[in-house]
């Protein structure tokens, strides 16, 4: 029986969220092939340990030395390859959250091995035990599957959201096993001197469950004002394509997309936003799209149910007021 | 002392090709460059180029060479960084990359930063904009044994180290590293300049180093893909746009808003 790793993330002294999405990735491969779910769980403790257990890992490494708590990319790399050489995984799973996007593929590449980035969905064969991965390239454009060759351990970073979270089931047993790890400064290249937190007041982008999203076609800064009170009626939030954000019109942390935040709202209302698959790769999961936009053509008509097309000065005033009326009544 | 700053470019079709325009060859797993759109350098690695020169400006006295991985290279796409202001360019420029992974292809760049005599600060995209895949930086600077900052979104040189804020969710953290450094960057690093005429001038009379695999002492077998793309295709949505409209713009809006609430969206 092998082992399929998935590196656990801790936030704020809890599981990240992304925990329960990698544990049913790892859970996935492992049911339908006979192998087990093991969990690396560096600068964390027995209860985070115990919650993984339930979550669906058969095992889990534990390591808590002190060394291992400054929430920094290159610490858990370190840790995790001490692991990985000891347990030799034939697949390792980490989110392509900012802490796993940089540690699945350096911990591929001290391994020597390969890594496949953001992945929509992986499968496990069972008599060649290599891994086949579905992901979106050239930026959702396309949809490609890659087959690893005969090398182990086979890395991955799945995209956030893309598998429903593992739900805790409290009678699962598994097994703790602590891993004595420290990490000597010099191993370590880098310093965080200082993390700068600039969140929006309300609503959260990614917990938000409605979001009415900017797109150039508002050609400034100013109708934000008229998207946010749109937002308010719905106890929403507002997001961004990225020419909004490049041009300055609003902050890079309201950016949706592949390289933005990837959000999963009942509804995104899209104003003057063209629909690159660039930009729906962060909100094409959205439970419904729809589209004000002036161009009949756009794209953003193929991934919306509803839309209206025209000009949007026009259209959302009269939106937002009747909005308001069905949602006060 | 004279900083010496590495920036690795990639040629890849235009991501700004139209959805209507981009096909895909299943049989060949290849996509189809679409008909009269050139190829660019991909726009991350621009800001790479961008960010290159304003360490240079301020620090004065560097020199910033390029390179670039790939076959079929279209000069005048190519040039472009020089004709930004980087001072050489190394193209590594053989038939066999083509059947390059990103193992392979971060195999390649880690030997030719090598051979140019490796590098102070190594600038790299966050991504390319082709396969997305946002790791071969990360896989330089683990064969290289480089500390390595990723997604900068500013980069300040100090003596011998070097500070860089990182672009995350909800604002940004800063770190600290020696040099020698690899950095990657994204968009918000700054809009690259445009290239002046003097600049372009002066590109048009630099001939870029040409290498290939054998130059790097590279065997084919040394870089055999660990990944093999089985499938590619074009995905299909299912999505069915209902278009509301009106008696004008503004009905259309508020018919919007009932249909919505009718449909329990809203
Ligand atoms: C590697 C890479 C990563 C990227 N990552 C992201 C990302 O994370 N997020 C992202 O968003 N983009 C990303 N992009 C950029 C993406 O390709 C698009 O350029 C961008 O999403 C376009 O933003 P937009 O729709 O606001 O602007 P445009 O494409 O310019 O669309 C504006 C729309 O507004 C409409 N319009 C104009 N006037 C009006 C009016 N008066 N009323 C109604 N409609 C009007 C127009 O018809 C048009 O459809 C990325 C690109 C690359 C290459
Ligand atoms: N063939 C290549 N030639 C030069 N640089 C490359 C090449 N492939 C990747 N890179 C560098 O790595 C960055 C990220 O690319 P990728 O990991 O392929 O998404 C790019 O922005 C470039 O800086």
């Amino acid at each position: 029986m092998s082992e399929i790793l998935i590196f656990a993330e801790i936030e704020e002294n809890e599981l990240h969220s992304t925990s329960g999405e990698l544990i049913a990735a790892g859970r996935k491969m492992a049911d339908s092939t006979d192998n087990s779910v093991s969990a690396a769980l560096i600068g964390g403790n027995q209860k985070l340990a115990s919650e993984l257990i339930t979550l669906g890992a058969d095992k889990v490494y534990l390591a808590d030395d002190d060394t291992l708590r400054e929430g920094i990319a290159e610490v858990y790399i370190a840790a995790l390859h001490k692991i990985c050489l000891e347990v030799e995984p034939i697949v390792i799973i980490t989110s392509k959250s900012p802490i796993g996007r940089t540690v699945g593929p350096r911990i591929a590449y001290r391994l020597g091995t390969g890594i496949a980035q953001d992945c929509t969905d992986v499968s496990l064969d069972n008599t060649s035990k290599r891994v086949t991965v579905t992901r979106p390239v050239y930026g959702g454009n396309a949809m490609a599957k890659f087959t690893f060759a005969d090398k182990n351990p086979q890395v991955m970073t799945m995209r956030l959201k893309a598998f429903e979270p593992a739900v805790p089931e409290s009678e699962r047993s598994g097994e703790i096993i602590e891993f004595n790890i420290s990490i000597d400064q010099s191993e370590i290249k880098s310093k965080l001197v200082e993390t700068v937190k600039q969140e929006s007041e309300g609503v959260r982008l990614e917990d938000a469950s409605v979001i009415i999203g900017m797109g150039r076609g508002l050609g400034g800064p100013e109708p934000f004002s008229q998207l946010e009170d749109l937002a308010k009626v719905f106890n929403g939030a507002v997001g961004a394509s990225r020419a909004v954000c490049d041009a300055g019109w609003l902050d890079h942390s309201y950016q949706i997309g592949l390289t933005g935040k990837t959000v999963t709202p009942d509804v995104y209302i899209t104003v003057g936003i063209s629909g690159a698959s660039q930009h729906m790769a962060g909100c094409s999961a959205s439970k419904n799209i729809v589209a004000i936009n002036k161009d009949g053509d756009a794209n953003i008509f193929k991934e919306a149910s509803f839309g209206v097309v025209g000009d949007w000065e026009k259209i959302l005033p009269a939106f937002t007021e009747t909005a308001r009326e069905l949602l006060d009544s | 002392m004279s900083l010496n700053i590495i920036v690795c470019a990639k040629q890849v079709m235009d991501p700004e090709t139209p959805i209507s325009a981009f096909s895909v060859d299943e049989e060949a797993k290849r996509v189809v460059p679409a008909q009269g759109i050139p190829p660019v350098v991909n726009g991350f690695c621009e800001n790479a180029v961008e960010a290159a020169l304003k360490i240079k400006e301020a620090e004065g006295d560097a020199t910033i060479t390029v390179i670039s991985v790939g076959n079929d290279f279209v000069m005048d796409v190519m040039k472009k960084p020089l004709s930004m202001g980087a001072d050489q360019m190394v193209l590594v420029q053989d038939p066999a990359t083509e059947k390059l992974d990103a193992l392979g292809t971060a195999t390649v760049l880690a030997k030719a930063i090598e051979k140019i005599g490796g590098a102070d600060i190594v600038i790299c995209g966050q991504q390319a904009s082709d396969w997305d895949n946002a790791h071969v930086p990360l896989g330089i600077s683990e064969m290289l044994g480089m500390a390595c900052l990723s997604e900068a979104r500013s980069i300040d040189v100090g003596d011998g180290s070097v500070t860089v804020a990182s672009s995350r969710p909800d604002g940004y953290e800063v770190f600290e590293a020696s040099l020698p450094c690899l950095i990657t960057v994204n968009n918000e690093i700054g809009e690259p300049r445009y290239p002046t005429l003097r600049g372009i001038m002066q590109a048009s009379r630099k001939t870029p180093e040409t290498w290939t695999l054998n130059d790097l002492n590279i065997s084919e077998s040394d870089v055999s893909p660990v990944l093999t793309l089985s499938e590619l295709f074009i995905p299909v949505s299912d999505r069915q746009c209902e278009i509301i409209e009106g008696e004008d713009e503004a009905d259309s809006g508020r018919l919007l808003a009932l249909k919505l609430r009718e449909e329990k969206i809203i």
